[in-house]
């Protein structure tokens, strides 16, 4: 463990501001995973107070820890300066904290008083009579009060994800929230939403409410915060004054490194000819709205090109794209110079583009089956692997303890199930598939997440030989870590498009986490 | 003190014959209480239900005629559900494969037998399986769920059925002899349609043997051929079928015609073997609900083809037994319950193979537990 986890001195931001929540020590462990490690954190009364970290930071897990839906295994929490430990997340409500969630909990065929009347424990709610009235009167009041109007009668399905959002906010007022976390509330919104947001949100602090803005998007972080907590790798890294830092330290913090700590690609690469080719290439996202925008990606044989950037940009849908996964709306791919059929993974395979995607366990493999079938599953085609309608099994399982054998996996047998394989092994499981195929391309997303340090130098291992051996690679990742030292060229994509590409010989760590950010568009 | 019910992360496999058994002697013990409730010596009662199965003189013959067209249906239901997909419609597609193999004899009439039978076959498997088809595109091209379109199609065919004998002069129709002009019966088939029987004692119904065929192709496909494997990672996992560039729409479509194509072989059995007619009486064909039935069986047989044969067995004997067993001092509502609690043990049972049931001290003591269950 590093021993720079002592936070800076603490900016006393309002003299005279009484601490609104505070926690000392905070430590959660999921099953393998470490999500917060002695977190210190303090918001006053009064302020806006920016949660910063990347995806897998630790900023969701907090939160659960602040509203009671969590129970941390260590450390201490007191609100308004009075110790306590919630049960229930009936306990956090009683003690003011309010959360809005980025997923909404509302009952769409409800009205907007309805839903705020759920769960509430208060007289009129507890009552067996409904008071709808009421209620209403106190909703409208609340709204107008923070510039939020809904109107109270209106059903949820009949209103936009803004006001939506503002029913969120309005249900915690209403419990008489002191403290308000919002979780990413920008992530739905549109432009003009998001600043009349935080409108509401700074009245919310001048009215002497807490308000705690999960992000991490580095421009809202300024925009609207007084001080910010950074959170990396479940630890708290620092808090500052927003006023007195630049999207440039701030990117610095929430990546983690400061310039040229990273270890650099020492070994030189031979480059050959330009292999796999992206033009313009536009597709949906699950919810039909573009998920990638005019993204063109060149990868020459020898070469790994890094994509950088924070989980939600449109990496996935990108790898899903090219590689037959999900229908290009535009644009076109190549392998060699011949088009790829788009939205059908059966042409990218045989034009030699391998996949290995960040879901491992559901895409990758099929988890409940053999690790000989999981070897299998995009040869068993082949005539090594059949004889007319029939598959060769005796065949197949050797060809699984020779690849067990050649790619050291830990397995009871080529008869286990994929799903009783450790993440690791069943990376290597995967890669060793793909490799089989003597592909030209290897699109790999998040290679290493989840992986242990051993397996992790085992995987990119196998990545530097692959390009020795002349794969074209695209590397996804949102390890900068990873990134610098296996890529030659590292793109950044933001919000679906690529807002730069840097070569990672000389590249500034902070540049590229500013882009990460969107705090730059090029 | 809480009970949990956690999912087993391996099953083994003295479970998948242990449980069943066990699900059957508790079923027997619970029936044992209710006939003491009614008066009746429970001892003497299953000895009477077991000879009525299987060892009095006829027993046997029956129990097969019950056992011939829930084969068809256990297999329709258990080819397609091995691929997580639903399709209810077995009860249609044994009407159409009637529908099919009734044409077929009609119009061959005069030709030799083995014609005639493998043309039955042939037809009765290929009505059921477009009627299948139906549900099957519009899964795979609209996403619709088969649970409803095929279970509603199942009352299409149904009318379909009527409408062929009693509302109109089809093919099928007999419009000559005297007695059709009073009640609307199908035209006989010829003589040299109906399915031999080869001299056996006990009659074992040519479609029996027939389906224990089709239960051993069914068995060789999924399991030793490559469109078996596909079935097998469709099933797992539909992304990871789409990933290794499997054609998924036609898996869907193709499994949907084999399904439907089992369940139309059970139609033309039902045709050759016993009705020799199209039947579109109510309480003929339609009454039993054989491809209801056929879930029942495929779920107790945990989609194994061999299995469903065997199961098939057992519940023809059961319905057998039943039906041998009413009397003026046993009523029917009585081989109701009886028949009931044996498939709800049984079928209850099935959660014991794939869950465990865990009793915990106190509540947030041991983090183990806990661990295991969010994975």
């Amino acid at each position: 463990m590093e021993p720079t986890a002592e936070p800076q001195a603490v900016p006393q931001v309002r003299s005279g501001a009484r601490r609104a929540i505070a926690c000392r020590g905070i430590t959660k462990r999921f099953p393998g995973v470490l999500a917060n490690d002695a977190v210190d954190f303090e918001a006053l009364e009064g302020e806006v107070h920016a949660l910063l970290g990347e995806n897998g930071a630790g900023k969701s897990t907090l939160s659960n820890v602040f509203t009671g839906l969590y129970r941390a295994d260590e450390g201490e929490l007191e609100v308004s300066g009075t110790p306590v430990a919630f049960d229930t997340p009936r306990d956090g409500i009683t003690a003011g904290i309010g959360m809005v969630h980025q997923h909404f909990r509302l009952v769409e065929p409800f009205t907007v008083a309805e839903n705020v009347m759920l769960g509430d424990q208060s007289d009129i709610g507890r009552s067996f009579r409904l008071h709808p009235g009421a209620i209403e009167e106190r909703v409208a009041e609340l709204g107008e009060r923070y510039g939020m109007a809904v109107d109270p009668r209106a059903r949820i399905w009949q209103l936009s994800v803004g006001e939506q959002q503002r029913v969120e906010i309005l249900k915690a007022l209403y419990r008489e929230a002191r403290i308000l976390i919002l979780d990413e509330p920008t992530a739905v919104l549109t432009p003009q939403e998001a600043t009349a947001l935080f409108v509401t949100l700074r009245a919310m602090a001048a009215d002497g409410r807490t308000v705690i803005f999960i992000s991490h998007k580095l421009h809202e972080v300024k925009a609207v915060s007084d001080r910010v907590t950074v959170l990396r790798d479940g630890r708290s890294v620092a808090t500052v004054d927003t006023a007195s830092s630049t999207l440039e330290s701030l990117a610095a913090l929430m990546v983690g490194r400061e310039l040229n700590t990273y270890t650099r690609r020492e070994e030189k690469r031979e480059i050959g000819e330009l292999v796999f080719e992206v033009e313009g290439v536009t597709a949906a996202g699950d919810r039909g709205v573009a998920a990638v925008h005019d993204v063109s990606l060149s990868v020459h044989g020898g070469e790994i090109v890094g994509v950088a950037g924070v989980a939600g940009n449109g990496q996935r849908e990108l790898a899903e794209a090219v590689t037959g996964m999900r229908p290009l709306e535009s644009g076109t791919i190549r392998v060699g110079g011949a088009v790829v059929h788009s939205g059908d993974p059966r042409a990218a395979i045989k034009a030699g583009i391998a996949h290995v995607p960040e879901d491992r366990l559901h895409t990758g493999v099929a988890p409940s089956l053999s690790i000989s079938s999981n070897v299998v599953l995009k040869s068993y085609r082949s005539d090594e692997n059949s004889i007319g309608p029939f598959l060769r099994f005796h065949h197949i399982r050797d060809w699984a303890v020779e690849l067990i054998r050649r790619y050291d996996v830990k397995a009871p047998g080529p008869d286990a199930s994929a799903r009783q394989l450790s993440g690791g092994n069943l990376q290597k499981v995967v890669l060793a598939r793909e490799f089989s195929g003597s592909p030209k391309v290897l699109v790999i997303a998040a290679p290493t997440r989840g992986l242990d340090v051993g397996a992790i130098e085992t995987v990119h291992a196998h990545l530097r030989e692959a390009a020795a051996n002349g794969v074209a690679i695209l590397l996804i990742s949102e390890d900068l870590d990873e990134l610098m030292t296996l890529s030659d060229r590292i793109a950044v994509m933001y919000e679906g498009r690529i807002v730069g590409e840097v070569d990672a010989a000389t590249a500034a760590v902070a540049e590229i986490g500013l882009m990460m950010a969107g705090g730059r568009e090029s | 003190m809480s009970i949990r019910i956690e999912r087993r992360l391996a099953q083994p496999r003295w479970l998948s014959v242990a449980v069943p058994i066990g699900s059957l002697l508790v079923a027997f013990l619970l029936i044992a209480v209710v006939l003491l409730a009614t008066g009746h010596d429970p001892l003497a009662t299953y000895r009477d239900m077991f000879e009525a199965a299987f060892t009095a003189p006829g027993a046997m013959t029956q129990t097969l005629v019950g056992a011939t067209p829930l084969v068809f249906t256990g297999l329709c239901a258990a080819a397609a559900f091995r691929m997580n997909l639903f399709n209810i419609g077995g009860e249609g597609q044994l009407y159409f494969g009637a529908i099919g193999s009734s044409a077929a004899a009609l119009l061959l009439a005069g030709q030799p037998a083995t014609l005639i039978i493998a043309a039955m076959m042939a037809a009765g498997m290929a009505a059921g399986a477009a009627w299948a088809l139906i549900p099957g595109f519009l899964r795979a091209y609209l996403s619709t769920n088969e649970i409803i379109t095929s279970l509603m199609l199942n009352y299409v065919a149904g009318l379909i059925l009527t409408y062929l004998i009693f509302d109109s002069h089809s093919y099928w129709r007999d419009t000559t002899s005297a007695s059709a002009a009073v009640f609307p019966v199908g035209k006989p088939l010829p003589d040299a349609a109906s399915w031999p029987t080869f001299g056996m004692n006990p009659i074992v119904p040519f479609g029996f043997l027939a389906g224990i065929v089709a239960a051993t192709l069914l068995w060789t496909l999924y399991s030793k051929t490559r469109f078996g494997f596909e079935v097998r990672v469709m099933s797992d996992s539909p992304r990871a079928a789409r990933y290794s560039g499997m054609r998924t729409r036609r898996k869907i479509l193709a499994v949907m015609a084999l399904s439907g194509a089992l369940a139309g072989l059970g139609g033309a059995s039902q045709t050759g073997d016993f009705l020799h007619t199209l039947d579109a009486d109510p309480k003929g064909l339609r009454a039993y609900g054989y491809g209801y039935t056929g879930i029942v069986v495929a779920a107790l047989a945990r989609y194994n083809p061999f299995a469903v044969v065997l199961v098939a067995f057992l519940l023809g004997g059961l319905q057998n037994a039943g039906s041998a067993l009413q009397g003026p001092d046993f009523p029917s509502g009585l081989v109701g319950v009886m028949e009931g609690m044996i498939l709800f043990t049984t079928l209850g049972g099935e959660l014991l193979i794939r869950y465990k049931v865990r009793l915990q001290g106190k509540r947030r003591e041991p983090v183990a537990p806990a661990a295991e269950a969010t994975r």
